[in-house]
């Protein structure tokens, strides 16, 4: 009796010998909720992506304060209980320090209250509606807003296209579509042009033919088409197929390999605003698109870089803080500068007092089945 | 003007697909008077067959469809054999929860084989578009609508000139004497099912060909209008739900086009209360009292 418990005292010091050093540098744990599965999967798929090589390549140099980072990754399916679910299950039980999280503006704003409340850093690598930082002093993007994006293709089409009227077709169950829309009215108007058709849908229909006769009939020079690429690729088929032979252009929810293959020629000649192009010369993008191209076997799409990008934000403002603490990492976002930014993938970036980041959007062109890089708009 | 017509061609594209959902729910309806919740998922479960036979085995598109509509037969009579006739005599809200529960499981199936995401259809027969003057009239459309008026013809012809036909109208009519007669009542059923599921698979091919999208939950919606439609029409009777197919397609555009596009899925349940509050046994339906 007294030499079993003599053994397991000596085994029991032993192993909490063991246990000591791993105590020293328990991982840093961060949370990322995505639509890995459902109606806009490749966003999740690819944020995903971004998040997990970010990650990998901090660890790989040894972590952060000494510690390695442990990213617990949720799927939500797109759906707003989902959200919710996940991200008391982060803050609950897994005691995260950080989200990064959601794509989708509708879904961002579900999650921006629960992580205020929490008082747990939440960064948004992809929601563009101006709502969502909104919410709270925690929560932050690593994307410009839909105001800017809206604007910046209103200009492109009037002034660089030199279309005057527009029809536009808006996503009525989406915050992302309906933000762009309102942003692109206002701004196209105030140059001069002519909105000549307003159309809605919801997401997820597959007939859009009666609202597509009707913008036929309003004989526009160009139609805005705010939404997300599972929808627009039906859309662009049946407009095309009604003989409407005008360009479209939306907003970076097109920015998916899924929207070419399902609309194939139908997208031919349309635009879209997006937050990079894998075909920018700087270095910070080649050597981002080449080792995620080595990684995931594909060209990184903008969700990816500005995951990578949300990822990379928190890890500095870690360093930075020389702390886990939520309200420290919230300090540290806030203290870069113009003259001393975060240089990330997608550009420079500071954040103003919304926590929206200033950073400049590029104009996309579908070319040949290809993303073709056309313009660099700053703010 | 030009533009109503256009918007009428969309509308009558768009109802030959709920018609041939609704005339799935009527005939189940008519014999066992059970509302089939899970219509709407066979009719899914018919596109994802098709969308198989196109792209993996590579069938012609009618080949795709007959494969298609076979593999739904199959499916029906499955169903029916193992969630349905097991309560043929339970109450009637037995039933009708269970076929609430058969949706849930095929969707849910099919979400964690295939994942939720939309896939496009592969598109076997090359588009074409006619002009007639402004108005566009697509080869696909005319297909959808051509290929639902043989189906339903077929399905009079069944009904009221074969010998199984009577057998299902016996059947309907009154169980028990159908029974006494020497009818195999399982048998007509089964077939009934089989029949039903055939058309809301061919549905489900069309619906891929002409939207060039299918997902596991594309069923959920196209099955509830199809529903009211059968409603609309008189629940139980075939040219009924035909109508009631072609009059909510045309319907719903036309609200898309020259009221909201936003109300446009309302319009469908509108149109159910006010069918119920007006005329309860749907336009060509005739009053009938329950039977005590």
């Amino acid at each position: 009796m007294q030499k079993s418990f003599k053994i397991l005292l000596i085994l029991s010091i032993l192993f909490s010998l063991l246990i000591f050093p791993l105590q020293a540098a328990a991982p840093i744990k961060i949370g990322a909720i995505f639509p890995i599965t459902g109606p806009i999967a490749t966003f999740g798929i690819s944020s995903a992506n971004g998040v997990k090589m970010a990650f990998e390549e901090v660890n790989a140099k040894g972590g952060v304060l000494g510690s390695k980072i442990e990213l617990i990754l949720e799927d939500d399916q797109y759906k707003a209980e989902e959200v919710a679910n996940a991200a008391k299950k982060l803050i609950e039980r897994d005691k995260v320090v950080a989200i990064i999280g959601e794509v989708a503006s509708s879904m961002s704003l579900v999650l921006a209250p629960i992580c205020q409340a929490s008082k747990i850093v939440m960064i948004t690598p992809t929601s563009t509606n101006p709502r969502v930082t909104l919410v709270g002093d925690y929560i932050f993007r690593a994307c410009f807003i839909d105001d800017f994006q809206g604007t910046v293709m209103a200009n492109f089409v009037y002034k660089t296209l030199k279309l005057k009227t527009s029809a536009m077709l808006v996503a009525v169950t989406s915050d992302y579509s309906k933000g762009l829309a309102q942003f692109y009215k206002e701004a196209y108007t105030k140059l001069g042009g002519k909105i000549v058709a307003e159309e809605s849908y919801s997401e997820g229909d597959s007939d859009f033919r009666a609202q597509l006769t009707k913008i036929k009939a309003a004989k526009p020079d160009f139609v805005y088409l705010p939404g997300y690429y599972s929808d627009i690729g039906p859309i662009l088929l049946q407009a095309r197929e009604l003989g409407i032979t005008v360009p479209f252009g939306g907003g970076d929810g097109w920015d998916s390999p899924k929207l070419i293959e399902t609309a194939g020629k139908a997208a031919e000649g349309c635009y879209f605003s997006n937050h990079y192009s894998p075909e920018s010369q700087d270095s910070k993008v080649q050597t981002f698109v080449r080792d995620y191209k080595k990684k995931f076997g594909e060209t990184p799409d903008a969700l990816a870089a500005l995951s990578y990008d949300a990822a990379m934000l928190l890890v500095e403002a870690i360093k930075r803080a020389r702390s886990a603490e939520p309200s420290k990492i919230r300090d540290a976002l806030m203290s870069f500068t113009k003259d001393k930014p975060f240089r990330g993938v997608t550009g420079t970036i500071y954040f103003d007092q919304n926590r929206n980041p200033v950073k400049s959007a590029v104009i996309i062109e579908i070319k040949g089945g290809k993303q073709v890089y056309r313009a660099t708009v700053r703010p | 003007m030009e533009n109503i017509v256009q918007q009428i061609i969309n509308g009558i594209s768009l109802g030959s697909i709920y018609a041939l959902i609704a005339l799935g729910y009527t005939m189940v309806y008519g014999i066992l008077r059970l509302i089939n919740f899970a219509h709407g998922d066979i009719y899914m479960m018919g596109a994802f067959l098709g969308y198989f036979a196109l792209s993996f085995w590579n069938f012609s598109f009618p080949m795709g469809l007959l494969f298609a509509m076979g593999g739904a037969a199959v499916l029906g009579i499955i169903i029916e054999r193992f969630a349905y006739r097991p309560l043929r005599l339970a109450p009637r809200i037995s039933l009708l929860i269970t076929a609430i529960g058969v949706s849930f499981l095929l969707e849910n199936l099919m979400v964690l084989w295939l994942g939720a995401s939309p896939r496009p259809f592969p598109q076997k027969i090359p588009l074409e578009i006619y002009f007639i003057g402004n108005i566009v009239i697509t080869n696909r459309q005319i297909i959808i609508i051509l290929v639902s008026i043989i189906l339903m013809f077929l399905l009079q012809f069944i009904v009221l000139k074969t010998k199984v036909g009577k057998a299902m109208r016996a059947v309907s009519y009154d169980k028990e004497t159908a029974l006494m007669m020497g009818i195999d009542i399982d048998r007509i059923i089964a077939l009934t099912f089989a029949i039903g599921s055939s058309l809301a698979a061919a549905a489900g091919v069309l619906v891929g060909l002409y939207f060039n999208k299918i997902d596991p939950y594309m069923g959920i919606m196209p099955g509830l209008k199809a529903f009211v439609a059968a409603v609309l029409g008189g629940i139980g009777i075939i040219p009924g739900a035909m109508l009631g197919g072609f009059i909510l397609g045309i319907a719903e555009v036309l609200v898309s086009a020259f009221i909201s596009s936003t109300v446009r899925d309302a319009v469908a349940f509108i149109i159910l209360i006010f069918i119920l509050l007006i005329r309860p046994s749907g336009i060509l339906g005739k009053y009938m009292r329950e039977k005590v």
